[in-house]
């Protein structure tokens, strides 16, 4: 991405308290719950800016004691041929939320349906807010850090012998 | 009080004769009536384990006499967990793992991951090292793209063309027998660089390969371009207007089967695609025939890039000399001090990044298959994320099967191209 085209990404989220970070050349927004939205909506809708595809989203667990999860959404302009990244930071520790993004983009559902497998975090509004790929009846959220890697014995009820 | 069979059937010919068979039937308690039966959705649940899913993908699909009215994708029947698994191994380790992502073409996996490793490290891998990746990753889309090619119309009825797309694959993957010592989960790629130089001799058959292989390609085209069972079962079957395929974040042939031409070799020049030349082609109609004929023209591109490669592949290393990122040479840890003591350390505690975010995608035969790595400075990686194409395109299957007939369900899904593998990660 240029100088330019970041530059007056910067100027139109100027209003939002947005900050902005770097992933290998490629910049990134750092954003809030209550901001993400509008910011979204800023970079999808405003003609000048138009990152009309969302690619995917990634969510992290920092482990800490505040902002410990974070969502980060991958969108990708067409008409420009660029990346820019939108990370959330989700100040709740306890019942991590954020508001959905599939008003906006369509391919966010499962994104947000894995996140919310994997990590836990709930994201308000979502239509179809479901398990992925762990089955229903599982409990835990195994890419958080206090998942062990070898799983936890009897979370997964097994046939009985 | 409903009619009975009989009463039914004496409404219209009111001098039939009641049979024994009606009589039991009448006898029995039944719930459902015949006309009923043809009146009610009925809910079909098509696989995990289907011939036309190609893997364990689970559809629940609710019809209406033969038409879709809904279809909802269940996932998860492949998941390993490989994301939780990168973060507990070193970033070497991780490498065979990416193998059982997309195993169509493991090559591209492996490529993929160290771009974003040597991304996040600030490692440049050597001119020759480059230029055998390329070769590699290309012949890896032929190889999917045949697979692709051989199962649509194995879908559709014909066996032969199938069987001709694993003959022209099975070359391949003896091509990679001689340079890389495996044919199938190659786990090819280093961080730095190629686990071995590509030899004469291989790059012989590479040249022979592509040489004849064209003219198979041909073959392959003529056997059902005009074959009327063929082009009548994927013509506007699974189309998905413009503005949806963006919105669903699609990438890819299908993507470019929407007259879009975002391919990142062309938009991201990764490798050393800027140094070749080679067109990205595209279709507008957006339905399972047009991204059929995508792939086949990608195959005959990915020929020319690899005979470029070829001829402008320069001599000189294939790893990149980075004592404390990347692995020494084989022969130089049994001789030396210093290589053994690198050695050692990469390979017990692995290499320590700066702390950052790094992502590094590719374009696959499916799509943009990207890694999002977060490092904590440590030797394995704080988060691994895998973007992977097929998940992503795997999301429109319920758009696309929508009204459509329950038996174009297996040509829509044989479009999408998706690889569970890689899916269900």
């Amino acid at each position: 991405m240029n100088e330019d085209r970041l530059n007056l990404i910067k100027e139109k989220l100027s209003g939002y308290g947005a900050e902005f970070y770097d992933v290998n050349g490629t910049p990134g927004v750092i954003t809030t719950p209550e901001n993400v939205v509008k910011v979204c909506e800023t970079l999808k809708n405003d003609s000048t800016i138009s990152f009309e595809q969302c690619r995917d989203a990634v969510s992290v667990d920092r482990f800490k004691k505040q902002n410990r999860f974070e969502v980060i959404y991958s969108l990708y302009s067409l008409a420009h041929r660029d990346r820019l990244f939108v990370k959330v930071l989700i100040p709740d520790v306890k019942n991590p939320a954020t508001p959905s993004l599939t008003g906006l983009w369509n391919s966010v559902n499962w994104y947000e349906r894995e996140a919310y497998d994997m990590m836990g975090i709930v994201f308000t509004g979502h239509p179809d807010m479901r398990r992925i790929y762990m089955p229903e009846e599982f409990e835990h959220y195994p890419l958080r850090k206090d998942f062990p890697l070898m799983g936890i014995p009897g979370s997964l009820p097994l046939p009985k012998k | 009080m409903s009619k009975t069979v009989y009463e039914k059937l004496k409404e219209n010919d009111p001098e039939i004769p009641k049979s024994k068979i009606l009589d039991a039937l009448e006898s029995q308690d039944l719930s459902v009536e015949f006309d009923d039966a043809l009146e009610n959705e009925m809910v079909l649940n098509m696989g995990p384990q289907h011939p036309a899913t190609h893997g364990v993908l689970r559809l629940l699909i609710s019809l209406d006499g033969e038409t879709i009215k809904k279809a909802v994708p269940d996932l998860g029947y492949l998941h390993r967990g490989y994301e939780k698994l990168a973060e507990n191994m070193s970033y070497h380790e991780f490498i065979p793992h990416t193998d059982r992502l997309d195993y169509l073409q493991p090559v591209a996996n492996n490529i993929a991951y160290t771009l974003a490793v040597e991304k996040l490290l600030n490692l440049e891998v050597p001119e020759r090292g480059q230029y055998v990746r390329t070769i590699s990753a290309e012949l890896g889309r032929i190889q999917s793209h045949l697979i692709a090619y051989g199962t649509t119309v194995m879908d559709t009825g014909g066996l032969t063309p199938f069987l001709w797309a694993m003959r022209e694959r099975e070359k391949i993957l003896d091509i990679y027998d001689m340079y890389i010592g495996v044919r199938f989960t190659t786990s090819y790629s280093r961080i730095g660089g190629v686990a071995q130089d590509i030899t004469d001799e291989a790059l012989r058959a590479i040249t022979k390969f592509i040489d004849e292989f064209p003219g198979y390609l041909k073959e392959m085209r003529n056997i059902i371009e005009r074959n009327r069972v063929f082009v009548d079962r994927l013509e506007g079957i699974g189309y998905m207007s413009k503005e949806d395929v963006i919105n669903y974040g699609i990438t890819g042939p299908i993507l470019r089967a929407a007259g879009i031409d975002s391919d990142l070799r062309k938009d991201e020049p990764y490798l050393v695609y800027d140094k070749v030349d080679f067109d990205v082609p595209t279709a507008t109609e957006s339905d399972s025939l047009a991204r059929f004929w995508l792939r086949f023209e990608e195959m005959y591109q990915s020929v020319k890039i690899i005979r470029q490669c070829i001829e402008k592949m320069p001599k000189g290393p294939v790893n990149a000399l980075a004592p404390k990122k990347a692995l020494p040479k084989k022969e130089k840890i049994y001789t030396k001090m210093e290589e053994l003591i690198h050695d050692f350390m990469l390979i017990n505690f692995g290499q320590n990044p700066p702390v950052g975010e790094s992502y590094g995608a590719v374009e696959s035969s499916k799509g943009e298959l990207g890694f999002y790595i977060i490092s904590d400075g440590t030797g394995h990686p704080f988060r691994t994320k895998i973007h992977s194409p097929s998940f992503c395109n795997l999301q429109s299957l319920p758009v696309m099967l929508k009204d459509a007939f329950i038996s174009d369900s297996v040509v829509i899904i044989g479009g999408l191209d998706p690889v569970m593998g890689e899916a269900d990660k």
